[in-house]
């Protein structure tokens, strides 16, 4: 290629276009303060006024809503209740994903081709659909309690409550948490179990010590792949979830749409993305590292 | 003879309808180093897998110590394998690969540390105790995997083509120095290779394998000189076979001897290759419709001979082994 650094560029403009641009939006709009017109929040850059009008527009910026932020316990409570629904979620998820994963790995390659094909096939529904589905079941009269009213077992009320929620998250990440477990199990060479067992080690001893420690890096990308959008998602507590149930995406729709507090959404995404940057960066080293 | 430290007896596994082993049987001798020659896919691994307890038989026992092992699984096995791959563990260092079959099996802290010391020295590989597998070039890979299996204290070592990975020169060093390594530690080795050289290098004793069984055990000396059957005298090293009224007779390239000039009771033929290998060359003399293969020795001056020259070839009478099959 002539110009290498055209490719290059390509994805930094992506950055730039998608990401960095809607970030400074959002960040403009946290600084904001919130009135009554449309769009509902001030100030806005008038650049037709040269020098004065962005001088007048930065000594209007305020951070206001950060401190609000901070002395409101709402939002604490809700930041720790979606950094507490994620990791519960991403323990159950560790607990299920990787005995599925170590049990797709001892297949042989056909049926491995086969078992691959049944982790992504919920993706060829619509998200929404699959939750909505959730509710179908869950629902006080749904097919659970049918079911369960068959062996006259009372019926139990999930819908609505954590419960549910921490089942949709597990349900919805559970393919991004078993692909990058069974990517790292499927690769381990056989032999070296073999050496471990030939060395004294039972089966299960050869497991924690060459199988699991070998495979970390599936499980760290697995948990952090999980972990990070569970912490902002929205659909899954908005629709399954209780009307106590606390999470950070349904307090970002809450202000933006609710409260018309357009800067209050925003400050919120902001904190955030603030939170979820020490796991990205652990998944980004941990990335480096593998593809190192 | 004393009772051998390994007994197969009547040993057979089928992989689905193919045997890949078919009733064999064996012994292998205390102290002795002991090498399964064979092709690809003649069952010599399988074999070897089953000592170590990865395959269990279909039919017959396998004996170490007179007292049979059908029960025992890989841990509780007192033979240490020594895989092609290596299988060195790549999440621990030299060390700690080394230390890892002593605190399986239970060493005290303090006993760990000095025997590890002591299988790094063997090997020559002190001072290399923190690196990661990833960090050792070939051959450091496999003395690290040949003191990882050593340092238990087995008592057979089962080697399956320990060296088919390291490049030739490293190759025929590193044999020596496991038959060296093998007489000072006095232990039972066993090696499964493919290469004819390598066998006899390393063993005292060869059993050359053809597909499911052996096709004959002997030392080195007594399986190609005497070799039992034209598939032994083809597998180990190259063979002129001449068809007689009781089978075949084989004469080994080395003991051909060749002419420029006529020489009575010489067969004649002409000069259809010629390679110059260093220590000694090789001809390919067509006579009466086969190929004779030639090993000459230089050791005087060189042959008068090129492609298309006429050359006499002939053999002592002693040269020549009846083969039955």
């Amino acid at each position: 290629m002539k110009r290498p650094w055209l490719a290059a560029l390509a994805p930094y403009l992506w950055l730039v276009v998608f990401f960095a641009f809607p970030f400074l939006l959002v960040a403009k709009l946290s600084l904001s303060h919130t009135v009554l017109a449309m769009p509902p929040y001030a100030p806005q850059l008038d650049l037709s006024q040269g020098h004065a009008g962005l001088t007048h527009f930065v000594h209007q910026l305020t951070f206001e809503t950060y401190v609000r932020l901070a002395t409101d316990r709402l939002y604490l409570t809700a930041y720790l209740s979606s950094l507490k629904f994620a990791g519960v979620a991403t323990a159950i998820l560790l607990a299920i994903g990787y005995p599925i994963a170590y049990g797709m790995s001892r297949f042989g390659p056909a049926a491995r081709q086969g078992l691959l094909m049944a982790v992504i096939l919920p993706f060829w529904t619509s998200f929404l659909i699959r939750i909505y589905a959730w509710i179908a079941i869950l629902k006080p009269a749904g097919l659970l309690n049918q079911a369960l009213a068959v062996f006259h077992i009372g019926t139990i009320r999930l819908l609505n409550t954590d419960a549910a929620v921490v089942l949709g998250l597990v349900y919805a990440y559970l393919p991004f948490m078993v692909l990058p477990l069974y990517a790292v199990l499927e690769k381990q060479d056989e032999s070296l179990i073999e050496a471990a067992r030939d060395l004294g080690c039972t089966a299960t001893g050869a497991f924690w010590r060459v199988t699991f420690p070998l495979s970390i890096p599936g499980v760290a990308a697995g948990a952090l792949l999980c972990f990070i959008p569970m912490v902002g998602e929205f659909v899954i507590p908005d629709l399954l979830g209780g009307s106590g149930t606390l999470m950070l995406g349904r307090t970002i729709w809450t202000e933006f749409f609710a409260d018309r507090d357009w800067p209050a959404a925003s400050a919120v995404a902001i904190v955030l993305l603030a939170t979820l940057v020490i796991p990205i960066v652990l998944f980004q080293r941990q990335q480096a590292k593998v593809l190192s | 003879m004393s009772a051998p430290l390994v007994r197969f007896e009547g040993v057979t596994k089928r992989f689905g309808e193919l045997a890949a082993v078919d009733d064999v049987s064996l012994d292998i001798a205390e102290g002795e180093f002991f090498a399964l020659l064979g092709p690809s896919g003649c069952g010599k691994t399988t074999l070897m897998r089953m000592l170590a307890g990865f395959e269990a038989p279909d039919e017959g026992r396998i004996l170490l110590n007179g007292e049979d092992i059908a029960g025992l699984p890989p841990h509780r096995r007192p033979s240490s394998m020594m895989f092609q791959s290596y299988a060195l563990f790549p999440h621990l260092d030299v060390e700690k690969n080394v230390a890892f079959g002593l605190v399986q099996q239970g060493w005290a802290r303090a006993a760990i540390g000095p025997r590890v010391e002591e299988m790094l020295s063997l090997v020559r590989l002190e001072g290399l105790n923190r690196r990661k597998p990833d960090q050792l070039s070939g051959g450091q890979r496999q003395r690290v995997a040949l003191a990882r299996a050593l340092a238990p204290g087995p008592k057979i070592l089962l080697l399956d083509e320990p060296l088919a990975a390291l490049d030739r020169k490293l190759r025929e060093d590193t044999q020596l120095e496991l038959r060296a390594l093998q007489r000072r530690l006095g232990l039972t080795f066993m090696i499964v290779t493919h290469d004819q050289d390598e066998a006899m290098v390393v063993a005292d004793r060869i059993a050359v394998m053809r597909v499911g069984g052996v096709a004959q055990m002997g030392p080195p000396r007594e399986v190609y000189e005497r070799p039992a059957s034209r598939y032994v005298a083809q597998f180990l090293g190259e063979a002129n076979l001449f068809p007689d009224d009781a089978g075949w007779r084989l004469v080994r390239p080395e003991k051909m001897a060749i002419s420029a000039a006529e020489v009575a009771g010489a067969t004649a033929g002409v000069v259809a290759e010629i390679a110059y290998l260093g220590d000694r060359t090789r001809y390919v003399v067509l006579a009466q419709g086969q190929k004779l293969l030639i090993s000459r020795a230089n050791v005087g001056p060189p042959l008068p001979l090129r492609l298309g020259d006429a050359a006499w070839v002939s053999h002592a009478p002693d040269a020549a082994v009846s083969l039955a099959s």
